[in-house]
């Protein structure tokens, strides 16, 4: 009996969880008339036209590719310049280092909302306003993936790498072929980290960007949100353009996922 | 790879005093270099920099285009005697207060269900870190769907099961608890993660020793799960304070800080002040006080841990 309410618990959970995405889709295929009364769960005419007004609205595909492009490239940036500076910090010896690294760590402490001016500002005296370049700066590299990855190259036994100069090996030769395989467990977890933070990331494109062909999905959505107010189908047809990409990439690679989060949590 | 190297060394380095140290140490440096520059160039241009001018620009009263004109700490001073600070501060605190419980309760709940054996288990889990994956835009978006008053679905149930709905986000006592619920919602998945692999962490044995001794479920749950539970339970109440003082996407998205200011934050405010009212200058004088809001909440939790934190 306590079993049978444990399950049936959460599986309405899971419900609660799966059904606002089922309603997307839903919504987004009920005829823009019919949803005055409010969509029912079935549709009995479901048509396409939201999506082909949206197609209209805005280059959504154009929209879509930035959103990869800029999500792909920020986590190999960060995976490359977070993994050299933590073989850096854990391997080389040189003066000031940790105070070098304090300066890593601390500028994990400040917030984005901190940077976005002086950001912005940066942007638009360099002229970069509405460039790939600009969505992309911020994320080259990140002081979170420097300190998780010094963590783990620092669990490498040193041996190994001992071993491997006298063997004539130098400091590329172990990075690449002995510490970088060590810990791909972590490079995962940057990598998660790094792509789901760019796909998601909302504050820093509205203030750089303006113009249609340099948005990225978030904040193509939210224009749309502004220009058909009342047109929830188009609405939830954006959402569901943005929320396919993303959930067949965690459909993918859900066990690594879960256990990249999993993994910043433990002490 | 293979080939003996025993000799090399003493051939390639002639014994020629103050030579040697000297030109290692130039190659040390140019490995240190190597290794960190592509990290210290982008941290120096993109975070530093903004940093320090951001610092700079809070001593100034600045609309983004005509000159900048010194004020000294005058934004500081003018945003401590604003009524609109103390409000969206307020704001941001019954956000917090809100959120925090919900998420953490609900979080706790979920591992404690899903660390047992039970069938479709690992789907369970996917399933309820789905929106932790989900951008917070998108998330906004159908909620405020699921929330419209005069047709969404929530409503309708409420109707169904003859509760009156209330306004959600037209109505400024429920645009804050709407934003709230949402969050909740997406963020679960990720507190019950992080609660399951700290209740992984705890070694069986603990368990089997308070069975013997007769320890009763809840006995088991007070004094042996929640204490040991309690680095996890640290680790997600410091990330979500830091994460919920800076709530901006899903406000701007669901109320856009409405209706009539009765749900705006304070990044909310951080972002009209610059781009809505050209207040630069009291933006970043606003954003270096929320800093140092964080900071003090931070660094207090991590001073006050060794009270209630205990590693196994």
């Amino acid at each position: 009996m306590r079993r049978f309410l444990l399950y049936a618990g959460v599986v309405a959970g899971a419900a609660i969880m799966l059904f606002p995405f089922l309603w997307t889709v839903i919504t987004s295929i009920t005829p823009e008339g019919s949803l005055a009364d409010g969509p029912k769960l079935i549709v009995h005419n479901p048509t396409l036209d939201a999506y082909r007004t949206l197609l209209d609205a805005m280059p959504i595909w154009r929209i879509l590719t930035n959103s990869l492009l800029i999500a792909i490239a920020s986590t190999l940036f960060q995976l490359v310049t977070s993994s050299m500076a933590a073989y850096g910090f854990a391997r080389l010896h040189f003066p000031l280092k940790n105070v070098i690294f304090g300066c890593y760590l601390a500028t994990l402490m400040v917030p984005l909302q901190v940077l976005v001016v002086p950001l912005f500002i940066e942007m638009k005296t360099l002229n970069l306003q509405d460039t790939y370049f600009a969505l992309l700066a911020p994320t080259i590299a990140s002081a979170f993936g420097v300190f998780l990855l010094r963590q783990a190259v620092t669990a490498v036994p040193a041996e190994l790498d001992e071993a491997a100069t006298i063997d004539g090996a130098g400091h590329l030769r172990i990075f690449t072929t002995i510490v970088l395989p060590l810990i791909r467990p972590a490079l995962a977890t940057v990598a998660v980290f790094a792509f789901m933070g760019s796909w998601n990331s909302f504050l820093w494109p509205l203030v750089v960007i303006r113009s249609p062909e340099f948005m990225t999905l978030p904040l193509g959505l939210s224009t749309l949100q502004g220009r058909f107010t009342t047109q929830w189908d188009v609405v939830m047809a954006g959402s569901v353009v943005s929320i396919v990409p993303i959930a067949v990439v965690y459909l993918l690679a859900q066990r690594h996922i879960i256990a990249g989060v999993a993994h910043t949590g433990i002490k | 790879m293979s080939t003996p190297t025993l000799t090399r060394p003493r051939t390639e380095h002639p014994p020629r005093a103050g030579s040697r140290p000297r030109s290692a140490g130039w190659k040390k440096l140019g490995w240190v270099l190597f290794f960190l520059l592509p990290s210290a160039i982008p941290l120096v241009a993109f975070t530093l920099v903004p940093m320090v001018s951001s610092l700079w620009v809070s001593l100034h009263k600045w609309n983004l285009i005509s000159p900048m004109k010194w004020v000294g700490l005058g934004n500081y001073s003018n945003l401590l005697t604003d009524p609109t600070t103390r409000q969206v501060f307020l704001h941001t605190l019954i956000y917090v207060a809100g959120y925090l419980p919900l998420v953490y309760a609900g979080g706790l709940g979920l591992a404690l269900v899903l660390n047992q054996r039970l069938k479709g288990r690992a789907f369970l889990r996917a399933t309820y870190f789905l929106p932790v994956v989900t951008s917070w835009v998108v998330v906004a978006l159908v909620w405020k769907w699921l929330l419209n008053p005069a047709n969404g679905l929530v409503n309708k149930v409420l109707e169904a099961i003859g509760l009156p709905g209330p306004g959600w986000w037209t109505d400024p006592h429920w645009a804050l608890p709407a934003v709230i619920l949402s969050s909740a919602w997406k963020d679960l998945g990720f507190v019950m993660v992080i609660l399951l692999a700290g209740l992984q962490a705890i070694p069986s044995d603990v368990y089997e020793a308070a069975l013997v001794d007769g320890a009763s479920g809840w006995q088991r749950f007070w004094r042996i799960t929640l204490p040991l539970l309690s680095p996890s339970t640290f680790f997600v109440v410091v990330i979500s304070l830091i994460n919920g003082f800076q709530v901006f996407d899903q406000v701007y998205v669901m109320t856009g800080g409405g209706p009539s200011g009765s749900s705006q934050v304070v990044v909310g405010h951080i972002y009209d002040l610059t781009f809505r009212y050209g207040r630069a200058g009291e933006a970043s004088a606003l954003s270096w006080i929320l800093f140092a809001v964080i900071l003090l909440i931070t660094v207090v939790q991590i001073r006050g841990q060794r009270k209630w934190v205990h590693y196994a």
